[in-house]
């Protein structure tokens, strides 16, 4: 029981990390038809950014801070870099651009901090722990990740439901070539909700950074349980990207957690674990080839 | 239509000639370069079969590179243990027994892959195709009969007989036999009524339903072969290097198949092999100079697809004012 809840808030706050990543790919994807294999670097670009501002300063916040300029400003110069020049090709040219932004970003990073991955430390307040069973102390720090991913997505809803902004980017998703004749300037949407994704996969490695370690390809593992959520979730939903973000963090986790222990009932120790571990890698992309055929627009498709 | 065989047969005998003049200057490790770029170009040609002429978007070719690769892997495991593959297949280290068990078997799994993922188009394609991709990649890194995530060595080159395989010059011709009749293969291949129907289908998948042709099984049937090139690519690449690993079925190796076909040029039956060269070369020469070489490789990559149509044979086709095919 004590471990169930421990594992269940570990898979919830995996599951808001894959939200906030894939809030803003499944937009992107959404409205400007891009797939974007490099949304992961935005996710290490905001890692590096805290932890190094974290370290120099003392400063969590100062790194909050940092991490979440840099990776938004880097999300605005690779739009308007290169992505802008995307929009009109196929998905094969955006597949290969966006795997040629992963090698230069990932580079760039080594050259700039090294190959050392990075250890921030996490803030003062957050660093104890809290029993919330008995007999079931939870760092507080995992606790605080979690209300900020639900913050988060609860701002998005607002957001997306209530401004006007949200409004156009509901209508972009729906019917892109509809908003682009009704007037509406296409570009500054474009920039700001490509920015705005990238803020966000920003913050998912500003929260990650002291609970894991911040080194060059940190995004590359991630993104494809990114692209994971956002298929199930469907394209273009950032409803359907939370509800698939949980269910995945929660499954992934689970699995890795229970499945070694129940195959050692069947087989031996370490066998147990080799494969237990590698059914469990596996679940997350079983799961997605199942949804794909069963419901190939995924569980909450925007597209008509 | 003679001009081109005079262009493949100059091609030929100069690959041909590769360790010979390595030997004379020097330079041994070329016969290893373009060992390898010819490989890589055959397992990036499997996929122009279905990417550039059958317009599918496969995101996971590595998978049946590795799979191939790790059949001559797990049946020289076998061979030198003396044990049994599952209990029931004895191991072998005969290249003629391994490379075509290796295409079987990734064709098998192609079967499987393809039936299932061609049922989807577009995105959702190349979404399934990673997915599958990525459950082969973590398959293969648990089982630790097989090494894991370290992979399984290969300690002697395959045999075949009257060839003395030990000798790297002797393998690189093997190498590059198999590999221009893959080549040849192709071509007859997409100059076939097959060829063609796969190339309509691209055009228009629509028109042809219309015309009677069931697509969804001559996609299959596409799938299938291009797997199975992938599989005896990959079964070299481990004879050549003499050792296997989850690395080769890793999505980013997927990535780099697709860099190749589009550097030397989409639905062109020499790209491929341009494009693996060119690729493979530049890393090479580049990772002498810096260990940043990702970083060029980067930028030139970006280039490619921003700036060029075509790839590097539509540039050779514009300087030499042929065609390109």
């Amino acid at each position: 029981m004590i471990l169930l809840t421990e594992q269940l808030l570990n898979g919830l706050q995996y599951g808001v990390t894959l939200f906030l990543l894939a809030a803003g790919l499944t937009l992107i994807f959404g409205i400007m038809g891009v797939i974007n294999l490099a949304h992961g670097a935005f996710y290490m670009a905001g890692a590096f950014a805290a932890s190094w501002v974290a370290i120099q300063t003392g400063s969590f916040w100062g790194g909050l801070l940092a991490g979440l300029l840099v990776s938004g400003l880097i999300g605005v110069l690779v739009e308007v870099g290169v992505i802008r020049r995307l929009y009109a090709r196929d998905h094969l040219d955006q597949v290969l651009a966006t795997f040629a932004l992963i090698l230069i970003l990932n580079q760039g990073t080594v050259l700039i901090f090294g190959r050392q991955p990075l250890f921030s430390s996490m803030p003062e307040i957050f660093s104890g722990s809290v029993e919330i069973l008995p007999g079931l102390p939870y760092p507080v720090y995992r606790l605080f990740v979690i209300v900020v991913g639900l913050t988060v997505a609860a701002g998005l809803y607002l957001l997306i439901n209530r401004t006007r902004i949200g409004m156009l980017v509901r209508a972009g998703a729906t019917n892109r070539e509809m908003v682009r004749a009704l007037g509406v300037d296409i570009r500054r949407l474009y920039t700001t909700v490509f920015g705005l994704g990238a803020l966000l996969a920003g913050l998912a490695g500003v929260m990650a950074s002291p609970i894991v370690s911040v080194q060059v390809g940190m995004g590359d593992e991630i993104i494809l349980a990114t692209f994971v959520v956002v298929v199930i979730g469907g394209v273009g939903s950032v409803k359907g990207a939370f509800v698939a973000g949980l269910l995945l963090g929660l499954a992934d986790t689970m699995l890795r957690a229970f499945l070694p222990s129940l195959l050692a009932q069947v087989m031996s120790g370490p066998e147990a674990q080799a494969l237990g571990t590698g059914i469990s890698s596996m679940g997350i992309y079983l799961m997605m080839a199942i949804v794909l055929l069963l419901r190939p627009r995924g569980l909450f498709a925007a597209q008509g | 239509m003679r001009r081109e065989t005079l262009a493949l047969l100059a091609v030929f005998a100069v690959l041909a000639l590769v360790p010979v003049l390595a030997e004379l200057t020097g330079q041994t490790s070329w016969t290893r370069l373009v060992g390898q770029a010819l490989i890589y170009g055959m397992a990036a040609a499997s996929l122009n079969f279905i990417l550039g002429y059958g317009g599918m978007i496969s995101f996971g070719h590595a998978t049946f590179f590795g799979i191939g690769g790790y059949v001559v892997g797990i049946l020289y495991f076998h061979f030198d243990e003396g044990t049994r593959f599952l209990g029931i297949i004895p191991g072998t280290g005969q290249m003629l027994l391994t490379l075509p068990a290796a295409i079987l078997v990734s064709g098998l799994a192609a079967a499987l892959v393809g039936a299932l993922s061609l049922r989807t188009g577009g995105v959702q394609f190349i979404m399934i195709t990673l997915a599958f991709a990525q459950m082969f990649f973590f398959l293969f890194i648990s089982l630790k009969t097989y090494g894991g995530e370290d992979g399984v060595m290969v300690r002697r080159t395959n045999s075949l007989p009257g060839l003395n395989m030990r000798d790297k010059a002797t393998l690189y011709w093997v190498i590059l036999v198999v590999a221009a009749g893959y080549y040849l293969f192709l071509r007859q291949l997409v100059r076939s009524s097959f060829g063609q129907i796969i190339a309509g289908i691209r055009q228009n998948e629509r028109r042809m339903t219309a015309m009677g042709v069931a697509t969804y099984r001559y996609k299959l049937a596409a799938f299938i072969l291009s797997g199975m090139g992938a599989g005896l690519a990959g079964a070299l690449m481990v004879n050549f290097l003499r050792f296997a690993s989850p690395d080769m079925l890793h999505w980013t190796r997927s990535g780099e198949l697709m860099v190749m076909v589009i550097l030397g040029g989409v639905g062109t039956l020499a790209g491929p092999f341009v494009g693996a060269a060119a690729l493979t070369i530049i890393e090479t020469l580049l990772s002498r100079l810096t260990e940043h070489w990702m970083l060029p490789v980067g930028v030139l990559l970006l280039a490619v697809v921003l700036l060029s149509r075509g790839g590097l044979m539509a540039l050779i086709a514009r300087m030499t004012g042929g065609r390109g095919k």
